[in-house]
């Protein structure tokens, strides 16, 4: 064997055929692109791989949220607004906030053909509490009279004695005690309901499940890692059909380069544009952007159990931080105008949001103020000489470090401390440190709202021993305002109620409200009709193509 | 020859194990609980963490965790990710994609670097030789990343040649974009190596007596310049294979590939063992294989190399 011509014209060859191959892919896009008009057209939009199978229960996160609220349907559902509207319910009744009376409406049925029944919730809400399914969501359910029993390490108890089938269309929810928002709760992802075949092989089913919603997972629609295809669902019937010929979500690691897709209309929709492309979004899209509220914000824990931040030297100290941090300052400089200054510890996408609570004056950057809070502190117990203001955040999230090496230059220079960014290197570290108590400063927190109400907001974060509470905050005035708002037999009374509690807050500070989240999403010019719902993500039913 | 490649076989199994081990301590180590982030920041009940810790061994100690999975791996069991896919077919699913990626990375570099530097080579000191340094020399400054977004953004939208990333079946057409930025680096070098490779060879005295011989210009350069010019360009491509399929984290972040790039950055990121190992062990068996199929040229490139 000899280096001779023919094999070098072999290679050549094989170059050229290369070249000419992705010609002819470009060619055969732009054919694509001029069939508008499509009313069938699929849209193509972005997400992130599923992190578990797809069972309403152990979904917990956007990749397999915003998929698995397109597969399935619950009792209710939630507008552009987050108002609840019935889907298969036809009425949730009660008297007492305690006991519910649930009516589904009949002859709806799943994608495997069998029929929607108050045993398919019922059996879907036993399995996802369940220990022994080890379902990510199953908190979800603690709100549920037998709960405590079927969680518990190795029980062997299924069945939740709250939940009772009283006939094919009807079945009865009892709570442990009354939650006046807990019809709020039933449009959330783990309130889905489950045919037969998912208790058989949940490992199966959530590969391929089959629901009941506006669209159905298409012929091995799964590619892992790669997309995931949806076909509109003929049998669906209720407020969100689709206006579209299905969605293939494409999975994408970097926003970066769903943006670039988006610009070369290669993609439809993106919901999140990503930090390099904030500042040039609105000029590159023209009229095809939206950058609007949604039901999420982004605070800071101080810990309760930081010994310069207890008692009322504490007290005055977490104020005169939070006033000396100019948000609308770092709004604008870093995020571009992509957030809102916060007001309360909720959202104003929210019924029963107000701006205007007594006391939130204490979100407001006022430096004179701060510092004479903090000197007041100094008198009581003496900030230690060469004591460092620590805030501990993960910087693999975007943006995460510049705000707080912001925030950080911001306090120290109001406040005349040391005051920097810990910087944790991941998410996993961060979560590390912060559930097992281990932190010595602040630490970067936010919520993202499950279902939209404001006791979501404060409750799992600061009831006494509550699953989020990561700060440790503990305070019977609020847990007994929580109790009361919970009790109280209709929404807007027990909202009124909810942001008396806030008041509690607003003084205490368990952690500082910095800004609300606020979705910045674009869209491409082969569709039109995109909005964005309460919660950020695009109602992708109906999204038409032009 | 035979014997030779048998051994390099062999070799094969102290390396892989000694990887693996590595690589699964490497990730045992590395701090933060991979459940705390599974849970998203949301509570999680007690009952449920433990169930979880236990289906992935990380309620035992490294020994137990690292002999649970040398147990599977004996029977090709490379365990499972954290949504409960088996490793072996996500590997299976991605190897493809960056092995088609990496081949054409090869492919590209090894064309275009072999003829330019050839060219600049023997045509030292003119306009093209220079031409050619100094471009070479700005591609290896630039960093890939760099290389990746702009041309991303000037061949994918605005000229739209082609499409910004790659399609969910990673077609040969739609990775042209990504392998040319891969291979965009070593291009350089295999240009450059090339080119000093054929200068030196130029002069040398076999050279001189083939064209006092009277042989052609062609037969000269392809077969006494070239073939012994090309000795210390293989062994940089075959190095390269291994370190384009293992470095195609950036570039396939950017053009955003199905590839074991990806997918090993991901697993990184959550802490998902297996498949860090799986992907890891598989690129050290493609680094071995790269090095044998090397020495094996190496013996066809200069019969007085014997291989034993």
């Amino acid at each position: 064997m000899r280096y001779n011509r023919t094999s070098k014209a072999l290679v050549l060859s094989a170059a050229l055929a290369l070249t000419l191959t992705a010609c002819g892919g470009g060619g055969a896009e732009e054919a694509d692109e001029t069939t508008g008009g499509d009313p069938s057209k699929v849209i193509t939009a972005n997400s992130t791989e599923p992190q578990n199978g797809l069972l309403p229960a152990n979904t917990n996160e956007v990749g397999g949220g915003r998929v698995m609220d397109l597969l399935f349907t619950g009792l209710v559902s939630y507008d552009i607004d987050g108002k609840p509207v019935n889907e298969l319910a036809e009425s949730i009744e009660t008297t007492d906030a305690k006991t519910y009376t649930i009516k589904i409406k009949t002859g709806q049925k799943f994608t495997n053909g069998e029929a929607v029944t108050a045993k398919s919730f019922v059996d879907a809400w036993n399995f996802g509490a369940a220990a022994k399914n080890a379902q990510l969501n199953s908190y979800f359910f603690e709100s549920i009279k037998g709960y405590d029993t079927v969680s518990a390490e190795g029980a062997t108890e299924e069945t939740m004695e709250g939940l009772k089938v009283v006939d094919d269309t009807t079945f009865t929810v009892e709570l442990k005690r009354a939650e006046s928002d807990f019809p709020l709760r039933l449009g959330y992802t783990a309130f889905y309901p489950l045919p037969a075949a998912a208790f058989e092989d949940p490992k199966a089913f959530g590969e391929k499940p089959a629901g009941n919603g506006p669209y159905k997972l298409a012929e091995d629609g799964w590619k892992h890692n790669v997309q995931i295809d949806l076909v509109p669902n003929a049998d669906y019937s209720g407020p969100r059909t689709a206006a579209n010929g299905g969605v293939s979500f494409k999975i994408y690691s970097t926003f970066d380069a769903a943006y670039q897709d988006l610009l070369a209309n290669n993609l439809d929709v993106l919901d999140q544009i990503p930090p390099s492309a904030l500042q040039n979004y609105q000029d590159d899209l023209g009229d095809r952007w939206v950058n609007q509220a949604y039901a999420g914000n982004a605070t800071m824990t101080i810990a309760s159990y930081l010994p310069e931040f207890k008692g009322e030297a504490g007290e005055l100290r977490r104020q005169a931080i939070s006033m000396s941090i100019n948000r609308q300052e770092i709004i604008d400089n870093i995020f571009f105008g992509g957030k809102q200054i916060a007001k309360d510890f909720t959202s104003p996408v929210l019924d029963g949001y107000s701006d205007a609570l007594p006391g939130n004056e204490v979100l407001t950057f006022n430096a004179e103020k701060a510092k004479e809070l903090w000197a007041e502190a100094d008198k009581i117990d003496p900030w230690p000489a060469d004591k460092t203001f620590t805030m501990t955040s993960n910087i693999d999230g975007a943006g995460n470090k510049e705000y707080i090496e912001a925030m950080a230059n911001q306090i120290s220079n109001t406040l005349g401390i040391k005051a920097e960014l810990n910087p944790i290197p991941t998410f996993k570290e961060m979560r590390e440190l912060v559930v097992s108590k281990k932190l010595t400063g602040a630490s970067r927190a936010g919520w993202q709202a499950d279902y939209p109400s404001l006791y979501n907001f404060l409750g799992p974060l600061y009831g006494t021993g509550a699953g989020s509470n990561d700060g440790d905050y503990s305070s019977k005035e609020f847990d007994q305002k929580l109790a009361e708002g919970l009790a109280a037999t209709s929404v807007e009374e027990g909202n009124k109620i909810f942001n008396e509690a806030q008041q509690i807050l607003l003084k205490d500070l368990p952690v500082i409200p910095l800004w609300y989240q606020a979705v910045q999403g674009g869209w491409s010019d082969q569709v039109t009709d995109v909005k964005f719902g309460w919660n950020g993500v695009p109602v992708y039913n109906a999204i038409v193509g032009k | 020859m035979i014997l030779f490649t048998f051994k390099r076989f062999l070799q094969l199994i102290p390396v892989f194990f000694g990887a693996t081990l590595l690589v699964y301590f490497l990730v045992f180590a590395t701090p933060g609980d991979p459940i705390a982030a599974l849970s998203g920041g949301k509570p999680m009940s007690p009952a449920v963490e433990s169930a979880l810790r236990a289906q992935y061994n990380l309620d035992q100690p490294f020994w137990v965790q690292y002999f649970l999975y040398l147990k599977n791996l004996v029977t090709f069991d490379l365990g499972q990710t954290f949504s409960g896919q088996p490793v072996a077919d996500v590997i299976a699913r991605a190897m493809p994609v960056t092995a088609r990626l990496a081949v054409m990375a090869l492919a590209i570099e090894a064309f275009f670097g072999i003829i330019f530097g050839v060219i600049a080579g023997l045509k030292k000191g003119k306009l093209f030789d220079s031409t050619v340094l100094v471009a070479s020399l700005i591609v290896i400054a630039v960093p890939t990343f760099v290389l990746g977004f702009v041309l991303q953004f000037i061949v994918g939208v605005k000229l739209d040649w082609a499409k910004p990333t790659v399609g969910s079946t990673a077609p040969w057409g739609d990775l042209i974009l990504p392998a040319t930025v891969l291979g965009l680096v070593s291009l350089a070098y295999v240009l450059r190596l090339t080119r000093t490779s054929i200068i030196e060879n130029k002069q040398a005295d076999y050279v001189r007596t083939a064209t006092a011989k009277g042989l052609s210009r062609r037969r000269v350069v392809m077969v006494h310049i070239l073939r012994n010019s090309l000795i210390p360009v293989v062994t940089f491509l075959g190095a390269d294979l291994g370190t384009l399929m293992g470095g195609a984290i950036v570039t396939e972040g950017i053009f955003n590939v199905p590839g074991i790039g990806n997918l090993v950055y991901q697993a990184v990121l959550k802490g998902e063992t297996p498949t860090v190992v799986a992907v890891v062990s598989v690129l050290v068996v493609v680094f071995v294989i790269a090095n044998l199929v090397v020495d094996l040229l190496y013996a066809w490139l200069d019969p007085r190399i014997r291989l034993v």
